[in-house]
């Protein structure tokens, strides 16, 4: 029964197939496979979209959208519709077919990247044997759309824009790839279910054995998080849009379905990259405790996207925009670092793992964890240049 | 051949073609980015994944964005150049033709891939690891010092541009 509501979407995929004649069985798999992907993850785009106007509104102390249908559920619709019917400009200067292309370059890799993210046992499209590999390599592509966003548009503020979030998402590429990588060094693999299955069995019987449970991977999951708001453009790292300095950047020229087509982009990649956060660190579609192991995998995976998703609607209602000097600073002096240190934790990890005498385990946990928070406060310390933290004095109030 | 083959294969070219012919600059960029793009493709249909990918992430992810910042930071974006004013093109013709004749000179030396190859192990990543950490490991350690030296290089000359404009920041 248990296995039978575990692989139920397989089951009814096989059904589906077997179904079909038999040269078109593979294109009828990869189709079904696609376009469940596509279908899953636009509707989740949409539910996101409300539930993140909604918790802001909360967090800032207001209803947020509840006109249109229970509690404004149906507000993701009337803004799909708006969006359709809305006008489609394009600048006359502009580039037609750059600034044409640029919206579905942003959202077609982001797609892509999906295919080999394991959502459940067995619930994979494409297992690749360089997944994850693969993952960063689509990734890469959404910063080509961006500069064909902010250049085809022939617009001043476009091209800024556009030169901000490029040279963001390159410098936030470092530490999310090193950050992912210490996984790869420990798993010795880069296929996203064999690092699933490196997470299998119980500590102690009943805490699950994933990769955040150890120092370092508590360590390369928080870089990992905070590398991956920066890559996804949202706040505090959201300067690319700075809608106060940059009037939106490389969106500026882009009005109706376009602009929404940007947003999808940007909000799928982040689905995209929290999924993959929690396939490294967070035991992919494992149960966390023994004595749940009976939901339905997938399920597991819903409920760990979802926390992610509700993680970074939070900080975008707590904290403010950073700085374009301190982003830069931020990331090559202090999360790359952290993230090369995170990556030697890994490994010492890793030469530590026969270790058999009594409180062997304890001693590992004091030298990894020593090993990444020595280097933090330090690295810490010496970027706030001697100046204390004190409380903020509003002098006007006074 | 297959069909996904053609499809890589005429767009490389017509990538190629786009990328010499085209009259702004980065255009021509965009379509090296096409040409990248295909090789990519042509290398995943052989079965070699890992060069594949590292080929997407490198080149499209970061050798364009290098070239196409290049092309902005050097001012001649947006204009349309005219015809090469390029005089000396013998040399150019030469060049041209001595390359092609080495690769040509290379490719009807080199053995034929065996038929049955294709069906045969294609190698992991694993193995491609191990090999890059044992026999070639010379080689990949010479090139990581090289890249090094140059990304040094590059801090030592932005410092020296910057550098006087340092310790003025208001403290808060």
């Amino acid at each position: 029964m248990v296995d039978t509501l575990d692989q139920l979407f397989i089951r009814a995929g096989r059904g589906v197939v077997d179904w079909a004649p038999e040269p078109a069985r593979p294109w009828l798999a990869a189709f079904l496979a696609a376009a469940t992907i596509t279908a899953v993850f636009a509707g989740l785009f949409a539910l996101t979209t409300w539930l993140e106007r909604k918790g802001l509104a909360r967090i800032q102390n207001r209803p947020g959208p509840n006109r249109v249908g229970p509690f404004g559920l149906l507000q993701p619709v009337a803004d799909g519709l708006k969006m359709l019917t809305k006008e489609d400009i394009r600048p006359r200067s502009a580039d037609q077919w750059i600034h044409f292309l640029a919206p579905l370059l942003k959202v077609v890799p982001v797609l892509l990247a999906y295919s080999v993210i394991p959502f459940g046992r067995n619930l994979v499209a494409l297992n690749l044997d360089a997944g994850l590999l693969f993952f960063f390599a689509v990734g890469s592509i959404t910063e080509i759309a961006v500069f064909m966003a902010g250049w085809g548009s022939r617009n001043k503020y476009s091209l800024l824009g556009a030169m901000r979030a490029i040279a963001q998402l390159i410098s936030y590429e470092m530490p999310l790839v090193l950050s992912a990588l210490t996984v790869v060094l420990v798993t010795g693999t880069l296929s996203l279910p064999a690092i699933v299955d490196s997470q299998a069995g119980w500590h102690g019987g009943w805490l699950a054995r994933w990769h955040v449970f150890t120092p370092w991977g508590l360590a390369a999951f928080a870089l990992f998080m905070t590398a991956a708001t920066a890559k996804t453009n949202r706040a505090p790292f959201d300067l690319p849009e700075g809608e106060s300095e940059i009037i939106a950047g490389h969106l500026v020229e882009y009005s109706g379905f376009k602009y929404a087509l940007f947003f999808m982009g940007e909000y799928l990649s982040l689905f995209a990259i929290s999924a993959v956060g929690i396939t490294l660190f967070l035991g992919g579609w494992r149960a966390p405790v023994a004595f749940l192991d009976w939901v339905p995998s997938y399920a597991w995976f819903a409920v760990k996207l979802l926390a992610c998703v509700a993680w970074f609607i939070w900080l975008r209602g707590t904290v403010p925009r950073l700085r374009a000097d301190q982003l830069m600073n931020f990331a090559w002096k202090f999360l790359l670092p952290l993230a090369l240190v995170a990556n030697l934790a890994a490994m010492l990890w890793q030469v530590t793992a026969n270790w058999q005498f009594a409180g062997a385990t304890l001693w590992r946990w004091v030298l990894v964890g020593a090993l990444i928070l020595v280097p933090y406060q330090r690295l810490g310390r010496a970027l706030l240049g001697g100046r204390t933290e004190a409380p903020r004095r509003y002098r006007f109030a006074e | 051949m297959d069909a996904a083959f053609s499809i890589f294969a005429l767009l490389l070219l017509a990538g190629a073609v786009a990328a010499m012919s085209l009259r702004n600059l980065i255009h021509c960029a965009l379509s090296l980015v096409v040409v990248f793009f295909s090789a990519a493709g042509l290398f995943l249909l052989l079965g070699a994944e890992f060069l594949s990918f590292a080929q997407v992430m490198v080149y499209v992810g970061a050798i364009a964005i290098l070239i196409v910042f290049a092309t902005l930071l050097t001012g001649s974006a947006g204009a349309t150049t005219g015809a090469l004013a390029f005089r000396p093109w013998l040399l150019g013709v030469g060049t041209a033709g001595w390359v092609t004749g080495v690769i040509v000179a290379a490719v009807l030396n080199g053995r034929p891939l065996p038929v049955e190859g294709k069906t045969a192990a294609l190698p992991t990543v694993r193995q491609l690891g191990e090999a890059l950490m044992t026999r070639y490991v010379l080689p990949l350690e010479v090139i990581g010092l090289l890249l090094t030296a140059a990304l040094i290089g590059a801090v030592v000359l932005a410092l020296r541009e910057g550098g006087a404009g340092r310790g003025k920041e208001p403290r808060p």
